[in-house]
């Protein structure tokens, strides 16, 4: 087994819920897809989704919400 | 005055204009920066910085305990909250004057009484300022709709009594477009906000947006004339002018007259902006809002007046009287400001940060550009866009363009995609030129006429 990176395609404010009373995307935990929306990233007020480009099983996050983040930081972690 | 040091509870441009009036008045300046900004234009030209938190604005810029108690630390005397974040938060104002330092903008009641749209509609129409027709509360049958509806002129807009931002809004254009309407629109009222209470207002057709600058010192009230801001992308100012095109004297005496009649009734102090609709087919004006702050386009106003409307609001705050009559504000020829963002128009004005390589600022009579920006500077991606104001000034609107063509021309930001084309663009406009634009020219105008040049 080894272990795949999610990252950021952009600078900006990583956001994990589309809204501050919605639940997560992506629980801890939960299998991946690729094309999954796993959070959002707002840059200069512009709210861009973030898609895996991996699958696997187990997300971790690394990032907290509403956490700022750069272009190609590992947002999350998957096993495959 | 009382006041001999400002901490600046803002970033970007403001922060750097907010600087200047602070230099010009002597004062000493700490600005607040979140962990992003630390390298800012602002915190570089402040005499000293405070770290507030991390980049996100809730951690940092819209933090109230932290932000009142840097400032504080600080040792300053008066907080000025700029634009945006914290500038319309009476709770902000409130904690400020509770810390033992003056707040640069009206009281926290003030902006409490302003901020709720009911009553500030309700304040404005005590004190005679022509509102948009419509109901004066909800309505609950189609029979009153209808009759309110005719009394007032079709279209009107329905809209949901408890509702909000938009939701749930019709316009419809005569009474059985209303009769078919009314109860599906209560119908969804009720479902959603479990109220199908409904409000009736005229829809103001091809309005163009004007606004009225006012200062005042709690007992003495002046307008400095107005601004015409009908150039808008999804609601949006992107170019702004002064004084409005095509007003006569007596209309521009009524309107202003409106807005200082507003500012007395609340015993204003400070810096402020009544908002209006205006229909250039009847001459009419109505109110839409007052902004109890500085607001981003207010160097046009400086630009016509000569009055450094940042550093009168900061005197006014230190409890200095208003420093001038209202027959000693004169305005004299045009100004445009246009907002230069880092956003790209070949990609639908995606914004998007960068740094910038190099850096011209154009040069000329009446030209002035207040920005963030420095050669070598990175633009943080957690901000808005905005990236600078080109401010042009000329005797007459049609050298004021001619000027401002120039200027779009001398302005060049290398390293990141900006507006500056979209300017252009529209200082060459035959209907931007003539002053044929309202609130919806700009969307259509843009689908229709505007081809932006590639990225470099």
């Amino acid at each position: 087994m080894s272990t795949l990176d999610l990252v950021s395609p952009l600078p900006g404010t990583f956001y994990r819920r589309p809204s501050p009373d919605s639940p997560p995307f992506k629980d801890d935990g939960e299998a991946v897809a690729v094309g999954d929306v796993i959070g959002l990233v707002e840059v200069m007020k512009n709210f861009q989704e973030v898609t895996a480009e991996v699958a696997g099983d187990g997300v971790r996050f690394l990032v907290e919400d509403a956490e700022a983040v750069m272009a190609g930081q590992v947002l999350a972690q998957v096993d495959a | 005055m009382s006041i001999a040091s400002v901490f600046i509870a803002n970033r970007g441009e403001i922060a750097v204009r907010i600087n200047r009036a602070c230099r010009e008045l002597g004062l000493r300046v700490v600005q607040a920066a979140s962990a992003a900004d630390l390298d800012s234009l602002a915190a570089r030209l402040a005499d000293e910085v405070v770290e507030i938190g991390p980049p996100p604005a809730a951690k940092s810029y819209l933090d109230i305990e932290r932000v009142v108690a840097a400032a504080r630390d600080s040792g300053c005397d008066a907080v000025h909250p700029g634009y945006g974040f914290l500038a319309e938060n009476a709770d902000f104002a409130d904690a400020v004057v509770a810390a033992g330092m003056r707040f640069i903008g009206p009281s926290g009641d003030a902006i409490r009484l302003l901020g709720d749209k009911v009553e500030a509609r309700r304040v404005a129409q005590a004190a005679g300022v022509p509102v948009v027709p419509g109901s004066d509360g909800r309505l609950d049958t189609l029979e009153e709709a209808t009759a309110l509806a005719a009394q007032i002129g079709y279209p009107v807009m329905i809209k949901a009594a408890a509702g909000g931002g938009g939701r749930g809004i019709r316009i419809v254009h005569d009474a059985a477009e209303l009769a078919r309407q009314f109860p599906q629109a209560s119908g969804e009222a009720r479902a959603a906000f479990g109220d199908g209470g409904l409000y009736v207002e005229k829809v103001i057709e091809h309005a163009r947006h004007v606004e009225v600058q006012l200062l005042g010192d709690g007992e003495r009230f002046v307008h400095c004339y107005e601004r015409e801001c009908s150039l808008q992308r999804r609601r949006q100012k992107v170019w702004e002018e002064a004084p409005a095109f095509g007003l006569d004297q007596a209309l521009r005496e009524r309107l202003c007259a409106s807005a200082v009649a507003l500012a007395a009734a609340v015993h204003y102090r400070g810096a402020g902006t009544v908002e209006y609709l205006y229909d250039p087919r009847t001459h009419e004006f109505y109110f839409i809002e007052v902004n109890t702050r500085i607001q981003v386009e207010h160097p046009v106003t400086e630009m016509i007046t000569g009055i450094d409307l940042v550093a009168t609001m900061i005197r006014i705050a230190g409890g200095e009287p208003l420093p001038f009559a209202q027959d000693q504000v004169r305005p004299a020829g045009h100004a445009i400001e246009c907002r230069i963002n880092a956003e790209d128009p070949a990609r639908n004005f995606m914004p998007g940060p960068g740094t910038v390589t190099a850096l011209t600022v154009p040069q000329g009579e009446g030209v002035r550009f207040d920005t963030l920006l420095y050669a070598g500077y990175a633009v943080p991606p957690f901000y808005d866009s905005l990236l600078g104001k080109l401010i042009v000034h000329g005797p007459d609107r049609d050298t004021c363009l001619e000027r401002l063509r120039d200027a779009l021309a001398g302005l060049d930001i290398v390293g990141l995609a900006t507006t500056r084309g979209l300017h252009e663009a529209l200082a060459r406009d035959a209907d931007v030129i003539a002053g044929r634009t309202d609130t919806r020219f700009l969307e259509p105008w843009l689908a229709r006429e505007f081809v932006p040049a590639a990225a470099p």
